[in-house]
């Protein structure tokens, strides 16, 4: 990968190997799919109404761990008013992280990514991001880290070192994901400082 | 996406006791060893409209105390707050203020 850069008449851009592309593809696939099975296929169409009036909506947390990171509880205090939140914001929380998988999924491809040729690996990505790309590819990079993360246990600076002297390899192999995605997100943030 | 908090509470009639009585709000960001130091200043700055030493003394608080009060004010405004921090992947809850 070359590290996301500044344009200077604005924008970032960056160049992936094909195999990280098909890489995030995948974790963005996986995360699309674990948001729907929390709420239903309809999750990119929803009723307007029906989401102003929060029906529909849980106000129990999810049982999956990596769900629960992402959509978690907004009050520590007060479990009533904890299940309200859930209530009304949950589904709008969930739709807004599908729509951003799905603009990063978008960004790929446009910079030349075939999803379903997974061969020929000696192709280049070259991604252009305008501003509200940017903030999707923020969101969805912290989404797909906070998933990883939750898988490999990570849940205190401990378990970062933890995760780093493991000889167990799918965590090793996780590990180095989670490190590259780090890096990534690290390149975006500073290309627009 | 990056609207700064609007003072729109300034209007209310300061004679009225169920406004001076409201106890305010706050907007609580917790630690995670998950989210970069980079990016979680980047949202202070970007979504609340912070300075970056501002934003970076929040970021710092919350990586050594493991939590900070990044922002105060109604109810709803602390409940919108909280769910834009949880669209950034932060934790973040409310909370009545300590008095």
């Amino acid at each position: 990968m070359r590290p996301f850069k500044r344009r200077k008449r604005g924008g970032v851009y960056a160049v992936f190997e094909a195999a990280e592309a098909h890489l995030l593809v995948n974790l963005l696939g996986q995360l699309v799919e674990l948001l729907r099975d929390r709420n239903g296929e309809d999750e990119s169409a929803p009723d307007p109404l029906f989401a102003q009036l929060g029906m529909g909506g849980s106000h129990v947390p999810p049982d999956d761990p990596v769900l629960q990171r992402l959509l978690p509880d907004g009050y520590t205090d007060d479990l009533d008013a904890s299940g309200d939140f859930r209530r009304y914001t949950e589904r709008a929380l969930s739709e807004t992280k599908v729509a951003n998988a799905r603009t990063v999924i978008a960004s790929l491809v446009e910079g030349g990514l075939d999803p379903a040729d997974v061969e020929t690996n000696d192709a280049k990505v070259e991604v252009e991001l305008d501003a509200a790309a940017v903030q999707a590819w923020l969101r969805s990079l912290t989404d797909i880290r906070l998933s990883v993360a939750v898988r490999l246990g990570i849940e205190s600076d401990e378990d970062l070192v933890a995760v780093a002297d493991s000889d167990d390899e799918t965590v090793v192999v996780m590990s180095d994901i989670y490190d590259w995605l780090g890096y990534v997100q690290e390149t975006l943030v500073q290309s627009l400082g | 996406m990056t609207s700064s908090p609007a003072p729109t509470e300034v209007e209310q009639p300061e004679a009225d006791e169920s406004v001076e009585l409201d106890q305010p709000w706050v907007t609580i960001v917790w630690n995670d060893p998950v989210n970069l130091m980079s990016y979680v200043t980047y949202v202070f700055r970007e979504y609340f409209g912070y300075s970056e030493a501002k934003a970076t003394e929040l970021m710092l608080q919350v990586h050594h105390d493991g939590r900070s009060v990044v922002a105060t004010g109604s109810r709803e405004e602390m409940e919108r707050h909280v769910q834009a921090m949880h669209e950034y992947g932060l934790w973040a809850t409310l909370q009545k203020a300590d008095t």
